[in-house]
């Protein structure tokens, strides 16, 4: 068991200290970068890291440290929009399913695998076909692509949470289903759903980075690690620390929200200490 | 569970599906007809006369009402006929299929390397869970899975194609023009797409089999003598394979949508390169029914997804 809550903590610790390392970054990049991202100096494209330029030059000379800073803007940005989208249609839709009679919650769930059937990539470039492309649209489809999970977790949850004694009680003693949800359904998903949060931002984080690559999120000359990765990619063979860097920071925000998820689901799901 | 009621849950489930393919071609159509405006105007510009433009329009069937117009295209699609191209005056459908071909190779190859290395890793790191090498496996999934497939694919293609020159960097040979240009030409992309989700997919194998060997009917097992792999391997992997088959379906879906972006970075003409080029080109039409097929393969997945749970979950038969 110690060794267990230790891997436990460590999950918690190590995917904590990743996000907050990539939310630290963000925040920084409003106040202070070591350059300005968007500055394009011609006389110094390309160049190895240095002391004046720490992960050095992209092919326009641009620093490539001061935009990975405000590339971490972009990826919460997107990440925070999405999910929370996500998370505030997600579960009360769930919710309604779980405690609302057959047909309702057949006809939200039976909506909800529609929706599954649009992953967040195939969305996000119908409607950059249709809106066109930008990190807004990118947003709104990642969001929209990521209800169904909130949705079938917060449903799983209630139906758990509606079979208990306290919730038969309060429905005996009169309560409306509105106080049944807010006082005793939604209390006991919290936990399933902040672990929904975290797992799906690792995911929004990924898909940002793929949309932007093809050139369906953030629009340039807004720094953004996907396209990072994408204008390094015909330099390659000559530069790859311009693919490198922007890589390794998109994976280790995944790597951080996965871990952080996993922390908190032990931490939330009882059902796991068995295999701690 | 008697034949009759086997069939009568196939039947339920295909009807289900046929119920969802046709309202995500109602879905579809309306997305990318009703919103984006004029396909007459977006086709010959803001210049275009107004004559030419009734004239395009007329030509396309943009001046029939919409229901009508709905129906000629499901229609069409049904026996394989997807319109011609607003952009290109060409029909979609061939070109369609060629390009379908490129993507269930690479989606294919790709499940089949996920696969290959997902349950034997998962399997392990299951058994070995107390153990450093267990650790590591898991160590080395959660690794995996923070690495964006196109980024797997540019460092794939950097170590060998670049460095050592084995394999192409990009490009595609139809199998039957050189099996062996074909072969080559598919091994990275397929890693970049399979190592990817094969780790994602370790993580569960491990999850199902750590489950599995919690369960009494194993303790059974041990206890009349058999060793731990072989009682895994005659009585848990099979109830093991349950939670890890819809997670596959899952994974497929996203195989799928994910070759998108490695046939960007291979340059393969498959079906995700022609969803990219209808965008960039506003041949929304050809966009349409791009998405629909893929939309269709993903609900196509599910269902089969749904029917391999039915047969290998006995309880499942009767519900």
């Amino acid at each position: 068991m110690a060794l267990a809550q230790r891997s436990r903590n460590a999950s918690l610790l190590a995917g904590g200290t990743l996000v907050g390392l990539v939310v630290l970054a963000a925040l920084v990049s409003f106040g202070w970068t070591p350059h300005d991202p968007l500055r394009v100096e011609a006389t110094d494209r390309l160049l190895g890291p240095t002391g004046r330029y720490v992960f050095g030059t992209d092919r326009f000379g641009r620093d490539v440290a001061s935009q990975l800073l405000v590339g971490a803007r972009s990826t919460l940005y997107v990440g925070v929009v999405a999910v929370g989208l996500a998370a505030l249609v997600g579960t009360p839709l769930g919710i309604l399913a779980g405690m609302s009679r057959r047909w309702l919650g057949e006809f939200v769930m039976r909506a909800n695998d529609l929706v599954l059937a649009f992953p967040a990539l195939l969305l996000a470039i119908m409607f950059g076909a249709v809106f066109g492309a930008g990190t807004l649209t990118a947003m709104i489809a990642i969001g929209i692509a990521t209800v169904p999970s909130f949705a079938r977790i917060a449903r799983s949850g209630t139906l758990q949470v509606m079979s208990t004694e306290y919730v038969l009680a309060a429905r005996a003693a009169g309560r409306s289903p509105a106080f049944i949800a807010r006082r005793h359904v939604l209390p006991n998903i919290a936990g399933l759903v902040i672990v929904q949060c975290s797992v799906s931002f690792a995911i929004a984080v990924l898909a940002e980075a793929a949309l932007s690559f093809l050139g369906f999120g953030t629009r340039p000359p807004t720094p953004s690690w996907g396209r990072m990765l994408q204008e390094s990619q015909e330099l390659l063979a000559v530069e790859p620390r311009l693919a490198l860097i922007p890589g390794i920071a998109i994976a280790l925000a995944v790597l951080g929200f996965n871990l952080l998820g996993d922390g908190l689901r032990d931490r939330f799901d009882p059902r796991l200490e068995a295999y701690r | 569970m008697t034949t009759s009621a086997v069939l009568m849950a196939l039947a339920r489930r295909a009807a289900i599906l046929l119920a969802s393919v046709l309202v995500a071609s109602v879905v579809i159509f309306l997305f990318m007809t009703v919103i984006p405006g004029d396909p007459a105007q977006v086709a010959l510009g803001v210049n275009a006369t107004p004559e030419l433009l009734a004239r395009t329009r007329h030509e396309f069937g943009l001046d029939r009402p919409l229901i009508s117009q709905y129906l000629d295209w499901v229609g069409g699609v049904f026996s394989g006929d997807f319109g011609t191209s607003y952009v290109t005056r060409e029909p979609i459908g061939p070109q369609l299929v060629d390009r379908l071909g490129v993507t269930v190779w690479l989606v294919g190859t790709g499940m089949l390397v996920a696969l290959a290395m997902a349950i034997p890793l998962g399997t392990l790191a299951a058994v070995r869970h107390r153990k450093p090498s267990g650790a590591a496996i898991s160590g080395f999934a959660q690794l995996g899975i923070a690495v964006p497939a196109f980024l797997a694919g540019m460092l794939l293609v950097q170590l060998f194609a670049v460095r050592l020159g084995w394999l192409p960097s990009g490009g595609w040979t139809p199998p039957n023009q050189d099996a062996g240009a074909f072969l080559r030409g598919l091994v990275l992309p397929a890693l970049s797409l399979g190592l990817v989700q094969g780790a994602v997919l370790t993580r569960y194998v491990r999850t199902s089999v750590l489950d599995t060997l919690g369960q009494d009917y194993l303790r059974t097992a041990r206890s009349k003598g058999l060793r731990p792999y072989q009682a895994l391997f005659r009585h848990g992997l099979r109830n093991a394979a349950l939670p890890v088959i819809t997670v596959l379906g899952l994974q497929l879906a996203t195989l799928l949508i994910g070759a998108v972006v490695v046939e960007r970075v291979f340059v393969l003409p498959g079906l995700g390169s022609m969803l990219l080029d209808s965008v960039a080109s506003r041949d929304l039409l050809a966009v349409q029914g791009i998405v629909l097929v893929l939309v269709v393969g993903v609900l196509l997945v599910n269902f089969v997804v749904d029917l391999l749970y039915t047969v290998l979950d006995p309880r499942l038969r009767g519900s």
